[in-house]
């Protein structure tokens, strides 16, 4: 069922945004087509019969009361940031238009 | 008189008696930290002041007559993917490195509210995910039963920290087994409570659907007492269960008395036989029959879906992790790194951010994760494992109705040589082939060590109870470990080497 090449792994590695070196396309290609093989076994049982289960506990509309409750101050929010500016988080352009 | 070899429950009634104080018990184990750290690198960070700040203050309100948690002054570790206000948080990432949180995790407001003295965070996989905290982008930690070999993962730091005598309690989060490996790997007691027992606000997700947060001690009842302090519901979790604990302490307390008379213990064939160690194997069946002496009845059960569990957990546990990653941007909080040519846009700097940031294992499981959630392999790859995570759940279902609790081994191995399994992911992934089923079908389970394998170190034994039905775990756990101690003459503990004094 599975076999992921090298395209694959560069193609899905730019969906999750994240720079890959040649290296490291190589290694995952050979480390996942090995797991995926592992794991296809599933679809063995997952016939259409068997409903899906998303969470382990069945819950519905979970609501809290409508208390207001004081969040992060605007220091605290921007505390961590790489960047910031008049009290804003402060990010690269956002197009890559000029 | 080593105030570092004590129970959390013993140190509990020396502090309420006015025997010791909490800076004296506090220092202590700070001391303690400083003489095997070195040996150990069981923390990423130790908090020093704050912990002393913390005791004192409980001291002088114990002095004045307060009323007070009972655990109110014994000293805690927390493992780095918990958030703590004021105290630096990474998860063991490089793309957290240095940043410190503006709130505190719900767990660790009720730590605070109850005055146990933090001594810091402690080492694990990178976002939690390994299974032998060699993941970790800050260096390994170390077994104390064995420096050259591995003390489990994710949480190996809290585990190394509890059994190197560093804290008497620590906090750990378990999405496929990082509570109770490492403590079957370590000598110590690891339970992963109920989906929604414990509050998540707070916890960095790996997967939301699998997490849960829970203790790590090295007897039952401190398991249970701090299970009581950190558990109940939680309005800023929305599956946070909305009921109260059962009684946990109780319930360990009088499984500790050794009757487990008209307890029915399901053997589940599927957790055991090839992969599992000799030694692993003959310990359990020696734990077996003291379950059985102690007055429980053994049932054998199957679980014919559990061979599906590991290729299930490993689709959807991916899955869930590469969409709670994706926070993780390089825009407001942690890393950011930019492109060394062409453009700097936002896309752009994301990229070179997760490039640079992300260590391997956790690059690997997000691609696994969005390609196994992408057009045309949905149906086949996620949707598959959905459905198995049902008949899991039928599994324990139908086991449930034979027996009050399952048990196996919590790991299939001892700890393993430090590097042995690094190159090889799916090896690494063997070792949660018994923790697994429970976070898919989100029951609760217990490791309890229950000695030592033919090469001399610890082996765990998994007890799984029913959701909500937490307490079973505190009762048979504690009465396997009196009937343990009561063979052994001590703890488990008193057999592992003492660690060279660095001083």
């Amino acid at each position: 069922m599975s076999s992921i090449s090298r395209d694959e792994v560069s193609r899905v590695a730019a969906l999750a945004r994240i720079d890959l070196t040649p290296d490291q396309v190589d290694r995952f290609a050979a480390d996942l087509d090995v797991i995926v093989d592992a794991i296809a076994q599933v679809s063995e049982v997952a016939t259409s019969d068997v409903p899906a289960t998303s969470h382990p506990l069945p819950l519905t509309n979970v609501m809290r009361a409508d208390e207001p409750v004081a969040p992060l101050t605007q220091e605290q929010a921007l505390s961590g940031a790489p960047a910031q500016e008049d009290g804003r988080f402060l990010v690269p352009q956002i197009l890559g238009e000029e | 008189m080593d105030l570092t070899r004590l129970s959390a429950a013993a140190l509990s009634e020396k502090l309420t008696a006015g025997e010791v104080t909490s800076v004296e018990v506090t220092q202590a184990h700070l001391d303690r930290i400083d003489a095997v750290e070195g040996a150990v690198h069981a923390f990423l960070h130790v908090s020093d002041d704050v912990a002393l700040a913390t005791a004192a203050d409980v001291d002088a309100r114990r002095a004045a007559g307060q009323s007070l948690h009972p655990l109110a002054g014994v000293p805690i570790a927390v493992k780095d993917v918990v958030v703590t206000e004021g105290m630096p948080t990474t998860a063991g990432s490089k793309i957290l490195e240095g940043w410190v949180p503006p709130y505190d995790a719900t767990l660790v407001e009720r730590l605070k509210a109850a005055g146990l003295p933090i001594l810091g965070k402690t080492n694990m996989d990178e976002f939690a995910m390994g299974s032998s905290t060699e993941h970790s982008a800050y260096g390994n930690t170390h077994n104390p039963w064995d420096l050259e070999r591995i003390p489990g993962g994710s949480g190996g730091g809290s585990a190394a920290a509890v059994a190197a005598f560093e804290a008497p309690l620590a906090i750990g989060t378990d999405t496929g087994g990082s509570i109770r490996q490492p403590g079957a790997v370590t000598g110590t007691v690891g339970v992963k409570p109920t989906y929604g027992s414990v509050s998540r606000y707070g916890l960095i997700a790996m997967a939301s659907s699998l997490d849960q947060a829970g203790p790590v001690t090295r007897t039952v009842l401190d398991s249970a007492l701090l299970h009581e302090l950190i558990g109940g519901h939680d309005a800023r979790d929305s599956t946070s269960i909305d009921e109260p604990l059962p009684a946990l302490v109780d319930a360990a307390r009088q499984g500790a008395l050794g009757d487990l008379t008209g307890v029915r213990v399901g053997v589940v064939t599927e957790l055991s036989g090839d992969g599992y160690q000799a030694g692993v194997s003959a310990r359990f069946a020696e734990s077996l029959e003291l379950l059985e002496k102690a007055g429980a009845t053994l049932v054998e059960v199957s679980c014919p879906n559990f061979r599906y569990a590991l290729g299930a957990y490993y689709l959807i546990m991916p899955s869930e992790a590469s969409s709670n990653l994706a926070k993780f941007d390089g825009m407001r909080f942690g890393l950011r790194v930019e492109p060394t040519d062409g453009p700097v846009t936002a896309e752009r700097v994301m990229s070179a951010t997760r490039g640079a940031g992300f260590g391997d294992e956790v690059k690997r499981r997000i691609i696994l994760g969005t390609y196994a959630l992408s057009a045309g392999y949905y149906d086949a790859y996620y949707g598959s494992a959905q459905k198995v995570r049902t008949l899991i759940q039928r599994d324990f279902d139908a086991a449930f109705t034979q027996a009050d609790v399952l048990v196996s081994p919590t790991a299939p191995t001892t700890a393993f040589k430090l590097g042995e399994k690094l190159d090889d992911p799916l090896a690494m992934y063997l070792n949660d082939i018994a923790t697994i089923p429970a976070n898919l079908a989100g029951v609760p389970g217990i490791s309890v060590p229950n000695g030592l394998s033919d090469d001399g170190l610890p082996v765990g034994f998994q007890i799984l109870a029913p959701a909500k039905a937490d307490d079973r775990l505190y009762r048979v756990g504690a009465a396997l470990e009196a009937a343990l101690e009561n063979v052994w003459g001590a703890p488990l503990l008193a057999q592992a080497p003492e660690l060279e004094i660095a001083r």
